[in-house]
């Protein structure tokens, strides 16, 4: 079977010590329409019932849902449940043998016609990114004279998931990424920084995806629900002849994400597309529960 | 007849003169002034200065430096000789800084919309892709009429062949209109003939232009009442906050701080002592990406949550449109000939100074070989990168600067150095001499219905004597006026409006915001708290002065045995205290940092809410509070003398009643006022009665001369000397104190005044369920009114300790303060509970 069909469950929580006032959401729940991958069926449920509540299309395409509550609330509500199909995107082998990765840098600089518009956008520092030459030189030993660009950048990923560790406790969305390089641990949303800072220290293309990824469980037990949690991984600019494509790197899991893979949006970096992103009023200290669960419809 | 000041005034040939063409006259535009300058007195000179120097510390006129040891408020330079432009001149900068305004416009249009430019490669990604001032979440919107500045301002220098140069744009939130305004009052108000016989042309219409153009472009309210418009200001701490709170108040707008603001239901609203008020239009002075901490940067404290969205749906208009920082680029210029052509159809009037963007291979070459003559800076202001002079960068640092434009080409500018002109100022050492110094000029522009409009003079940035190849009031350059001549009479401006009919009438101050009305309060608290302090100092250390009587000694204990018991003054451990150590406690609580700065502490919290309410007094009313300031300084250090403590807290008591004459004189009577009023009445009624019952509670209180320095501390020893002509005794002194409601130092006085002000407030913002706020004062100032004055206690002292009534009227008072106290807490609870109220970002993945 070259399709997956996946129904996915995200749920977030926040329960205040104190009344929120006021309280706004901005949501990157939706899975967004890729080549590859549809959506079957979508819905955002949140409780209490918001005031102001819009659903619009971000500057990178992506989906997304803002919603305001402006009468006090003790708790706040939001499960996004989704039923998505995603279809192979696998690449054949002459895709990793040209074009140089050079070339694909020369492409993408200033006086270049035509302009490849979309791949600059991810070209060059965001808030969670930076372009340095520490990075340029962590890279620089994936990234020989004429190695071809997306060989190159999978021989990059499968360094960083040799030389990093996975350490949940070692980071928290505020640690730098050049401390991520120095350390040498993080988890995924750092390891997409960090390839996608070395890869634009590099003059290259490279933007941060957020999704969900199909885990499984240990041989013999069943699949707990909600133990899932979301994803991030980067995505490669590749010229070719009629334009370019994107091609996806996890260096969490060194793979190229493929069906189990479901891709929600993508933009700069983690800034632009977090899941859940808003600002209260009141509210005192408080910590949200996330619960995510990615079902395949054959175990359903 | 002196010698002419042309005799002692340098000529340089290798710049542009701006009074004195290169055969050494005076410039025609000149002469008239110049001629008046040359006549005028060693000591007309003088009086010049001091006069503007005079005139700024009492205006408050400060440009707050990050990180000066000499604190936060640093006053404003300017040098009282004006920069002056001939009508034909000025009017070539105009339209080349008008067609820059609509080029700018334009080119925001074009990046927020379809990005042509970047497309087809007029414009580099890297200069707005790359830009952090490019902001993601605005793509796509448009303003009104598509109009994204509403304020543009460009500095301009003179190269030594006499041409105009723009050296850098601002279109963000253009600075220093304000200070161009206040140099004008100074300085035409130093040669008032010389302003009206060369017609210099008046700044106000501009001022106009700008709130016409604001007001046309605000949201509308369905029922099409005037738009409210608001200056957003990211509050005292910013360097140019003077000048935030000088323009609110000349343009008639409330200054506001985002958490003055908050969106309900997609739309801006005032947090108003009456409630919400909706918000048509903001004139913003703080930057776009600290403004909304929901969609931009997510830890700005300083933003309005929701405010893009508001922006969005077109509910408010935001002036200059959020995200409008992205021109200001250090390598924007090099590319404007071609996008000006593209975009307007024109060439461009006025060129920038010369630009190279490494990151174009060709100008990384050029600037590597000129490096000499270049200097680097950073492609976008997030770099926070000085200027770097490539003439100075020798052997290693210089191949280092290399290897970084080479590393990382697309961050880095290269420019040529301006050679600034030169005009003259004043020497300050010198009796009678000019002396010539760098100059730039910032224009301003505005955007009208009828096209943009530029001010008619602007904001001249004079180099330091040291700092000669760029001028920054950060690191001390000084500042001037500019005159632009006029052939025509200077008459006044007249932009046309309708009248304003009976309905627009504006009688109460509806826009008062909660965190203002909370800092009135707290301004009327702390002035009467200094007052209080500085009244228990003086009724001490006069005491100590003058006279050794034992009489004197017993007062003046039992002023300190007061002062200790209300915990104002420090106690002194074990025995009696004698004169020696109650004057070092006297000492220590007037400004000794262990005793949390004493006095001055209180001072220095007074004018510190006073800095945040400042557009709300009267210009008088800030000289007051700035000489304080002055005062404050001069005199408060670590061990003063007795004298010194004396004479300051005589200064700092003659301030204190200006003070409260203009409270009483001076402001509006609106709710504001009647804050700040029950801010005074609260302190001073619970200060009073603390004090009092204090007082009869200590074995001295019916001692011979111990109640005249408690009729000081009531300002009340002249009223009671005119009345008995003798001693005082307690019988009288009390009832003048606490029961005679005619004395405004009165106990009785201060609950009467609190009853009717909290209850004027309550009818007037009446709050839902709420009961009366006073009903314990209610009930107090009936106890007062019955109290027993004829109790022979109070005469005899004797017959005290068997009475009892004393012990009574002590345990009144201190109920009476208690319930002041309470009534403090509840006012903030109901009407202050925004402040400090501020939204906290939350993630989750």
């Amino acid at each position: 079977m070259d399709i997956a069909r996946y129904h996915v469950i995200h749920e977030t929580r926040y329960d205040y010590e104190s009344p929120v006032s006021l309280s706004r959401q901005l949501l990157h729940l939706t899975p967004r329409a890729c080549p590859w991958q549809r959506s079957i069926a979508h819905e955002i449920v949140i409780a209490p019932t918001p005031g102001v509540d819009r659903v619009r299309v971000d500057s990178f395409g992506n989906p997304v849902r803002q919603f305001a509550i402006e009468a006090p609330h003790g708790s706040l509500l939001v499960r996004a449940e989704s039923r998505i199909e995603v279809r192979s995107r696998r690449l054949d082998a002459t895709a990793f043998a040209a074009p140089e990765w050079e070339s694909v840098r020369d492409r993408l600089a200033y006086g270049v016609l035509p302009v490849e518009l979309e791949a600059s956008i991810y070209l060059f520092e965001s808030p969670y990114t930076r372009v340095k030459r520490e990075f340029a030189a962590y890279a620089a030993p994936s990234f020989t004279p004429g190695r071809p660009l997306l060989d190159a950048v999978r021989d990059l990923m499968q360094r960083v998931f040799r030389d990093f560790r996975y350490d949940a406790g070692a980071t928290t969305v505020a640690t730098p990424v050049l401390t991520v390089l120095e350390q040498r641990r993080g988890v995924c949303q750092d390891f997409a920084h960090l390839m996608i800072s070395c890869l634009r220290s590099l003059g290259l293309s490279a933007r941060y995806v957020s999704g969900y990824l199909l885990t499984r469980p240990p041989p013999g037990k069943p699949r707990l629900v909600g133990a899932d949690a979301s994803h991030a991984w980067l995505s490669v600019f590749c010229p070719d002849v009629s334009g370019g494509i994107w091609v996806d790197f996890d260096p969490t899991n060194n793979v190229l994400p493929d069906r189990e893979h479901i891709t929600v949006a993508w933009g700069r970096d983690f800034g632009d597309v977090s899941p859940l992103r808003g600002v209260i009023l009141g509210g005192d200290a408080h910590q949200p529960e996330v619960a995510v669960t990615v079902l395949p419809y054959e175990e359903e | 007849m002196p010698r002419s000041l042309l005799a002692n005034y340098p000529r340089q040939t290798d710049r542009f003169d701006e009074m004195l063409a290169e055969n050494g006259q005076l410039r025609p535009s000149w002469k008239a002034f110049f001629d008046h300058l040359d006549s005028a007195t060693p000591a007309q000179m003088r009086h010049q200065r001091d006069f503007v120097r005079r005139r700024i510390l009492e205006n408050g006129v400060t440009y707050n430096v990050y990180a000066d040891p000499k604190g936060a408020d640093r006053p404003w330079e300017l040098d009282p000789l004006p920069l002056i432009l001939s009508q034909q001149e000025w009017s070539g900068i105009a339209a080349a800084v008008t067609q820059r305004a609509r080029l700018f416009n334009a080119l925001l249009g074009d990046l927020y919309g379809e990005q042509r430019l970047l497309r087809d490669g007029n414009l580099p990604a890297a200069l707005v892709y790359g830009h952090n001032g490019f902001l993601w979440p605005c793509q796509g919107m448009r303003p009104p009429d598509d109009i994204w500045l509403h304020l543009y301002a460009a500095d301009l220098a003179r190269s030594p062949d006499g041409q105009w140069w723009v050296i850098a744009d601002r279109t963000q939130a253009p600075s220093g209109a304000g200070y161009a305004l206040e140099n004008r009052l100074i300085v035409s108000r130093l040669f008032p003939e010389k302003f009206r016989e060369l017609g210099v042309r008046h700044l106000a219409g501009f001022f106009a232009a700008l709130q016409e153009g604001l007001a046309h472009w605000a949201s509308k309210d369905e029922d099409g009442g005037a738009p409210l418009v608001v200056l957003l200001t990211p509050g005292p701490y910013n360097e140019t906050y003077f000048e935030h709170a000088y323009l609110a108040r000349y343009l008639g707008y409330p200054l506001v701080e985002g958490q003055d603001l908050t969106v309900r239901d997609d739309r801006v609203y005032l947090k108003t002592l009456t409630g919400l008020r909706r918000v048509h239009a903001i004139l913003r002075r703080l930057d776009d990406d600290f403004c909304d901490p929901l969609e931009l940067r997510g830890d700005s404290a300083l933003g309005v949550p929701g405010l893009l969205q508001a922006a969005r749906a077109g509910t408010v208009l935001v002036a200059n449109a959020l995200g409008s920082g992205v021109l200001e680029s250090a390598a924007l210029p090099g590319f404007l000939p071609g996008i000006c052509e593209k975009l307007l159809g024109e060439s461009l009037a006025m060129p920038s100074v010369g630009t190279w963007w490494c990151g174009e291979p060709t100008a990384l070459e050029f600037v590597i070989e000129h490096l000499d003559r270049l200097v680097i800076k950073g492609a976008y202001p997030s770099q926070r990168l000085e200027p770097v002079f490539g003439s100075e960068l020798r052997g290693a640092a210089r191949a280092e600067m290399i290897e970084r434009l080479k590393a990382r080409p697309t961050a880095y500018v290269a420019q040529e150095l301006v050679r600034f002109s030169q005009a003259p100022s004043w020497s300050a050492p010198h009796e009678r001499r000019l002396i010539p110094r760098g100059i730039a000029l910032r224009v301003y522009v505005a955007a009208t219905p009828q096209g943009y409009r530029v001010m008619p003079g602007g904001l001249t940035r004079v180099t330091s004597a040291t700092q000669t190849r760029f001028i920054s009031m950060q690191r001390g350059g000084s500042s001037k006026d500019a005159w632009v001549l006029s052939d025509e009479p200077a008459g006044a401006f007249s932009l046309i409006k309708p009248p304003i009919g009976r309905a627009d009438l504006v009688r109460s101050g509806s826009n008062l915001s909660s965190r203002v009305v909370e800092n009135l309060f707290w301004f009327g608290r702390y002035a009467e708290r200094c007052e209080d302090m500085a009244r228990l100092l003086r009724a001490g250390l006069s005491r100590l002065v003058d006279a050794s009587a034992d009489e004197d000694l017993a007062a003046l204990r039992s002023a300190y045995e007061t002062g200790r018991v209300l915990q104002l003054l420090p106690a002194v451990a074990g025995k009696t205290p004698g004169r020696r150590e109650i004057e070092t406690q006297l000492l220590t609580a007037l400004c000794a940092p262990e005793w949390g700065d004493g006095l001055a502490g209180d001072i220095r919290r007074l004018l510190w809410v006073g800095a945040q309410v400042r557009e709300r007094f009267s210009l008088d009313n800030w000289h007051a509070l700035n000489r304080l300031q002055h005062q404050l300084q001069a005199y408060a250090k670590a061990k003063p003398s007795l004298g010194e403590a004396m004479s300051f807290i005589d200064q700092m008591l003659l301030a204190s009643s200006a003070l409260a004459g203009f409270a009483m004189d001076d402001m509006t009577r609106d709710d504001g006022w009647r804050f700040l009023i029950i801010g005074r009445r609260l302190e001073r009624l619970v200060f009073l009665a603390n004090a009092i019952a204090a007082f009869l509670r200590l074995d001295s209180a019916r001692q011979p001369g111990c109640l005249e320095w408690l009729l000081e501390l009531a300002d009340s020893i002249i009223t009671y000397r005119s009345r008995y002509m003798a001693q005082p005794e307690l019988l009288p002194a009390i009832d003048l104190i606490v029961f005679d409601d005619a004395n405004p130092h009165a106990v009785i006085f201060q609950v009467a005044n609190l009853v009717r002000y909290v209850d004027r407030l309550q009818r007037e913002l009446p709050h839902p369920g709420g009961e009366s706020e006073c009903q314990a004062l209610r009930a107090a100032l009936e106890r007062l009114r019955q109290f027993d004055l004829h109790c022979s206690a109070l005469r005899d002292p004797e017959a005290c300790a068997a009475c009892g009534n004393c012990p009574d009227l002590a345990e009144l008072l201190d109920t009476i303060a208690q319930d002041a106290s309470r009534l403090s807490d509840r006012l903030a609870m109901r009407y202050f509970t925004h402040v400090g109220d501020v939204g906290r970002p939350t993630l989750a993945a």
